[in-house]
């Protein structure tokens, strides 16, 4: 029973110790860390300077103006003062489920970045890239015995990632469906109730696009659709999920907008109509947590677009051994600055999207919920059905 | 007859609506032109030299407000030649102040030449709606509001009462000749 026990020799304790650091750096380090500025840089400092304002600037560290800078102060107060807040439970709220509603907001976004990779397999040996299928071959020693890929950027590597990572996101579905009926409070039911319905509707034309980016490149691994997006087309031109799928790519961008449940999408929430939706009765850090959570969402979805239509940490032109433009000498790079490379590219496309929703989020006006549905039901559905079918034409023809 | 009448002079006017042509209706070119504009405005307020950007924003403690002239701010009372205040406890102020916030009482004073002087002046500056007619009304000048300084903020209600002292030391001496010309 207890037989895996047995291997634990020193080589499994380096990988248990390699997975937690991985789960550590990208998880707490990176999600965390992009979350929870995104509250103050993108929610305060970006709209701040879309609308000709400045933004918080005011607090400071033990009253030194240097530490001023970006308003970044305020965010400490802000997690301060979230913890320190008095924690009310609406009286008639069920007590068992209003405290797991945050965690199941909040928790699914954090466990989907397991699929997510930063870079390729790391390669033991030297890499050598073939010129013709420009696949990368990883060699050992003068005799190019095969040497091992390991997985050092991606926290766990499965060929059913995007099932996984969708399989979890739909979870918070839960999460805000339940914190709304738990609160005991009719603002918090219809906010729950409207974002069940918009999450639902909108996950129908995700799924969609997703079937036709699986169709063109035959795998459900995060990673080796990764790989793949690197090979190019007609010898010139990369195989991003953009470019064989463009409009996959604008459908999917919009419903995983309306997905994160922020502006313009949010009608969940609507001060005069339901108050802040199912967050109403949320105080203390369990509004924090709920909160955290929408963000850390947005960035899970712009790693998402990232990975499927951006190339995730694929460079134009860059392999394993250095950049092949076409019809071009290949540049040679140590193998060390193409993973320096990789992991800054995959990194820039996320914040990059980031921005990007938080742009569109200051420039749309707020849609009315029956707008939302029409453009969900009427609009993104029969595209994102069209798109498969064509897709799937393409696909069967070539 | 005359129900007649208005019924025929109701004004119906018809609001032409534009319609919007395709490209306007599948929302994707109005969008890229609004994300254009703050994506403008955007950039032009990320960009280091802070004059060329578009903010309004005065970094007030920085950066102090300059007032107008006339602006009306802190009270003040004014002085006599010899220091004493100027005010005669005439309650034209009181009386004219639509907050009701001026409290005076008046005493009789050493010097026979003065008949009256206030012994409590208070001014409840939370009532206060800063309208400056009590300067206006006093006959003497003896109160102003032209410190061009705000009322400092309260921590208290009961420092919101602004008493006779500290009005006067804000207070100088004013060019009206006391008593009038003649006088
Ligand atoms: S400014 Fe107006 S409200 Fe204030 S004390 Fe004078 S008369 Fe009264
Ligand atoms: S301040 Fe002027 S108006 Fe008011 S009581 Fe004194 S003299 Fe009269």
């Amino acid at each position: 029973m207890f037989d895996f026990l047995a291997p634990a020799t020193a080589e499994f304790l380096v990988e248990l110790l390699i997975t937690f650091v991985k789960v550590v750096l990208i998880v707490f380090v990176f999600v965390m860390g992009v979350a929870s500025a995104m509250t103050l840089l993108g929610d305060r400092k970006q709209s701040a300077k879309i609308q000709n304002r400045v933004g918080p600037n005011r607090a400071m560290l033990f009253g030194l103006p240097f530490t001023r800078i970006l308003g970044i102060p305020h965010f400490i107060a802000d997690g301060i003062k979230m913890i320190l807040k008095e924690n009310t439970v609406p009286d008639g709220a069920h007590k068992g489920l209003h405290l797991l509603a945050p965690a199941l907001v909040f928790a699914p976004s954090l466990i989907g970045w397991a699929g997510v990779p930063f870079m390729d397999f790391y390669c033991t040996g030297s890499i050598t890239v073939d010129p013709n299928t420009y696949r990368e071959i990883c060699a050992v020693g003068p005799n190019g015995e095969p040497g091992v890929w390991r997985n050092y950027f991606q926290i766990m590597n499965f060929n059913a990632g995007l099932l996984f990572a969708f399989a979890i996101a739909a979870v918070s579905v839960y999460g805000a469906a339940i914190a709304g009926w738990a609160s005991n409070s009719k603002f918090s039911l219809l906010g729950g109730l409207r974002s069940s319905a918009q999450m639902i509707s909108y996950e129908v034309s995700m799924g969609l696009c997703l079937a036709g980016v699986l169709m063109i490149f035959g795998t459900l691994d995060l990673n080796e659709m990764a790989r793949q997006q690197g090979y190019l087309l007609w010898g010139w031109l990369p195989m991003w999920g953009i470019v064989v799928q463009p409009l996959g790519f604008f459908l999917f961008f919009l419903a995983g907008m309306a997905e994160t449940k922020r502006a313009p999408f949010d009608v969940p929430e609507g001060e005069s109509e339901i108050v802040a939706g199912y967050i109403t009765e949320y105080s203390s850090m369990k509004f924090g947590i709920m909160q955290l959570g929408e963000y850390v969402a947005v960035v899970f979805i712009s790693a998402l677009i990232a990975i499927l239509f951006l190339g995730a940490w694929q460079v134009p032109f860059l392999f394993g051994d250095g950049f092949h433009f076409p019809g071009m000498e290949t540049i040679e790079i140590p193998y060390i600055v193409v993973i320096v490379l990789r992991i800054g590219s995959m990194l820039f496309k996320i914040l990059f999207l980031v921005w990007l929703q938080f742009m569109m989020r200051w420039t749309l006006p707020r849609f009315r919920y029956d707008q939302i549905m029409v453009l969900g039901w009427k609009i993104l559905l029969p595209l994102a059905l069209a798109n498969l079918v064509v897709t799937a034409f393409i696909a069967a023809i070539l | 007859m005359s129900a007649k009448k208005t019924e025929n002079t109701v004004v119906v006017r018809k609001v032409v609506r534009r319609k919007m042509n395709f490209a306007e209706r599948t929302y994707i070119p109005e969008f890229a032109k609004g994300l254009a504009v703050t994506m403008r405005q955007f950039f032009k307020n990320s960009q280091p030299n802070v004059e060329k950007r578009d903010t309004f924003t005065r970094m007030y403690p920085e950066e102090k407000t300059v007032y107008p002239d006339r602006y009306r701010g802190h009270h003040r009372l004014m002085l006599r030649d010899d220091g004493q205040v100027r005010c005669v406890a005439c309650m034209c102020c009181s009386t004219v102040c639509p907050a009701n916030c001026i409290h005076i009482t008046a005493a009789e004073h050493d010097d026979i030449s003065i008949e009256k002087y206030p012994s409590v002046f208070v001014i409840d500056e939370l009532r206060c709606i800063m309208c400056g007619l009590c300067v206006d009304a006093c006959p003497c000048d003896a109160i102003r509001m032209d410190s061009g300084e705000h009322i400092q903020p309260f921590g208290e209600r009961g420092e919101a009462f602004l008493n006779r002292d500290l009005l006067m030391s804000k207070g100088s001496l004013s060019m009206a000749v006391q008593g009038g010309e003649n006088g």
